[in-house]
């Protein structure tokens, strides 16, 4: 082998080691976000990842009784579980000196968080096997109960977001998180 | 190598007993002479036991404690209607060490402990990514590793005192929703490279393969910092109450946020808002504001031993441990007091002192018989000074459940029972 062909194999090596070191391990699987949207559950504040579908109070009290008063009390006040909390009332307790009472009525900032929690955590024994207008219907049905929403008033991924929370501004930024 | 015994007295270092650490910095201690012996008797003679006399048990794949160590188990009530809902705690008043043992490590779920297959379960990130990727376990196992030891505490631990009157519980049932592991994974910075962040991504939604599909919002900066993708739990396998077969670890930032069966990240320009990073997680002050994202577990201690239901035997000389962390860092130094604050003295530090980790504090201290208040006061390497309960509730109020620091009291009666008091 003459010299000129060695140097040129050996550039060759060193061509491919660099190449080869240069390149991070890279093990993830593209995916369409269509083949993720079974799995794509989160809401935002602002109503995006909503569901077509419809619902209101009427329609939402046979599915609370159904699914959610055994744990949840009837019309979401005294609760038969202690984990279960309560979920309506306790509006005004959380002033000062007051022994407060966090319900979604009283202490949720937005009512698409009860939608996004409902979908992807009950009914308890079966979650995720609501169906978009069940969901709706019975989101509807707590935020009625707290006086929020009118009976008849229909919850869609519209009208869901815009539904201004008694509590939406009683959050503030801790002060001392990391920069 | 010939090791000088010191025959010196030890010193007191501060009131009602607390002693000096050099006892724990030179490994020795002067008894007798300072009176810090207990007085006994004379032993009775030694027998030679049955175990001495036949051979033993044959091997096992998967060793278990002593028979004799029953009651070392995590403290739980049971809830028979929803059953692995609420939490398991560690029992911290019969441990030692830094280390929680990964079957006594607590465990807080929400809808019960998954039985996942691991060739069946899948880790997607996507969002504000250039390309969305899924990943299955075998693949994240391929990346280059890393290890940390680090605590993860449940943002509602010692939350019981907050109430107005302290409440008849012990270390474990008060402080036991916290444990430490060392920890093996992949960083998530390495998989969100991968994926190529986009430059409007401000959060990344983590979500659990729960049956609740657990769900809390993380700044990215701590994605990108010192966040893993667990699967190895002090050197085996994530336990399935612990995450199994992957697990968020988040060194120093609340336990909620350490999502168990990690199978989703989602980059996103807003947090998402969940049920858990807005009804549950947030601090209600005391007038009607509420704290939201509340990230680092603060400078916190507790005394594991002596603690209710570890009754002292008799005055005389009595080990003080407890464990100190902070999620902002290393601890500096841990103070403890037998006289409910009125006087500190430092304890000893058990290495490794590690950021985000628990540090093992021991302090020497001759209990004259009378009563006595026990407190330990960590600071850690930011500065920051474990409160006391009145300055906590000066701060914040005691309505906020979440994140309660403060230093915790043991008294001690002349019977040498001890109690949850307030100090």
């Amino acid at each position: 082998m003459s010299t000129p062909k060695r140097i040129a194999g050996c550039l060759s090596m060193l061509t491919v080691a660099s190449a080869a070191l240069a390149q991070a391990p890279q093990f993830g699987q593209p995916i369409a976000p269509a083949d993720i949207a079974p799995w794509d559950i989160s809401i935002g504040p602002d109503g995006v990842g909503l569901p077509p579908g419809r619902g209101t109070a009427i329609e939402g009290e046979a599915i609370y009784v159904a699914y959610c008063q055994a744990c949840h009390g009837e019309k979401g006040i005294g609760p038969s579980n202690a984990l279960a909390g309560a979920l309506v009332g306790g509006i005004g307790t959380l002033a000062p000196d007051k022994i407060p009472v966090k319900t979604v009525g009283s202490f949720w900032p937005y009512a698409t968080t009860l939608f996004d929690y409902i979908r992807r955590a009950m009914p308890f024994q079966e979650s995720k096997s609501l169906t978009a207008d069940e969901l709706y219907a019975v989101s509807a049905y707590i935020l009625h109960l707290n006086g929020i929403i009118g009976a008849t008033d229909v919850l869609d991924a519209h009208s869901l977001p815009n539904v201004r929370m008694p509590n939406q501004d009683g959050f503030i930024p801790f002060p001392r998180n990391p920069k | 190598m010939i090791r000088k015994i010191n025959r010196d007295p030890v010193e007191p270092a501060a009131g009602n007993g607390i002693l000096s650490r050099r006892i724990f910095l030179e490994g020795t201690l002067a008894v007798g002479a300072t009176g810090t012996g207990l007085s006994c008797a004379s032993a009775e003679p030694l027998a030679v036991q049955p175990w001495m006399k036949t051979p033993g048990s044959g091997f096992v794949g998967y060793g278990q404690p002593s028979p004799f160590e029953s009651k070392v188990v995590k403290a739980f009530l049971p809830s028979p209607a929803t059953p692995g809902v609420g939490a398991s705690r560690t029992p911290l008043h019969l441990l030692e060490g830094m280390i929680t043992p990964s079957g006594l490590h607590f465990e807080r779920s929400h809808s019960g402990i998954p039985d996942i297959d691991p060739d069946q379960h899948r880790l997607v990130i996507h969002g504000l990514v250039k390309r969305p990727l899924v990943f299955t376990v075998e693949a994240l196992s391929r990346y280059p590793m890393q290890s940390r030891i680090a605590f993860i505490e449940c943002g509602g631990n010692s939350q019981v005192l907050n109430a107005p009157q302290a409440q008849p519980l012990n270390a474990t049932a008060i402080h036991g929703l916290v444990g430490c592991s060392e920890w093996t994974g992949v960083p998530v910075s390495t998989l969100l490279d991968e994926a190529g962040v986009e430059p409007a991504a401000r959060w990344v939604i983590a979500e659990g393969a729960d049956a609740a599909a657990m769900s809390r919002s993380i700044p990215i900066a701590k994605a990108m910092d010192d966040a893993l993708v667990c699967f190895y739990q002090n050197g085996e396998r994530v336990r399935p109450s612990n995450g199994y077969p992957v697990r968020l670890l988040l060194p120093g930032f609340e336990g909620n946020m350490n999502v168990k069966w990690l199978r989703r990240l989602k980059l996103t320009a807003g947090p998402a808002m969940s049920k858990d990073e807005t009804s549950k997680y947030t601090i209600l002050l005391k007038d009607e504001k509420a704290w939201q994202f509340v990230f680092p577990m603060e400078v916190k201690s507790f005394i594991a031993r002596p603690s209710p239901g570890l009754a002292l035997r008799g005055p005389g000389f009595y080990e003080i441990s407890g464990l100190a962390w902070s999620g902002n860092g290393s601890i500096r130094q841990v103070e403890v007091s037998a006289d409910g604050g009125q006087s500190w003295a430092p304890a000893a530090l058990q290495g490794p002192i590690l950021p985000k980790a628990p540090v093992r504090f021991r302090a020497a201290w001759q209990w004259n018989g009378g009563p006595a208040v026990l407190q330990s006061r960590a600071t850690d390497d930011t500065g920051m000074v474990q409160p006391t309960r009145a300055q906590f509730a000066a701060e914040r109020g005691l309505r906020g459940v979440y994140h309660y620091n403060a230093i915790a009291s043991w008294r001690i009666d002349e019977m040498g029972e001890v109690n949850n008091v307030y100090a």
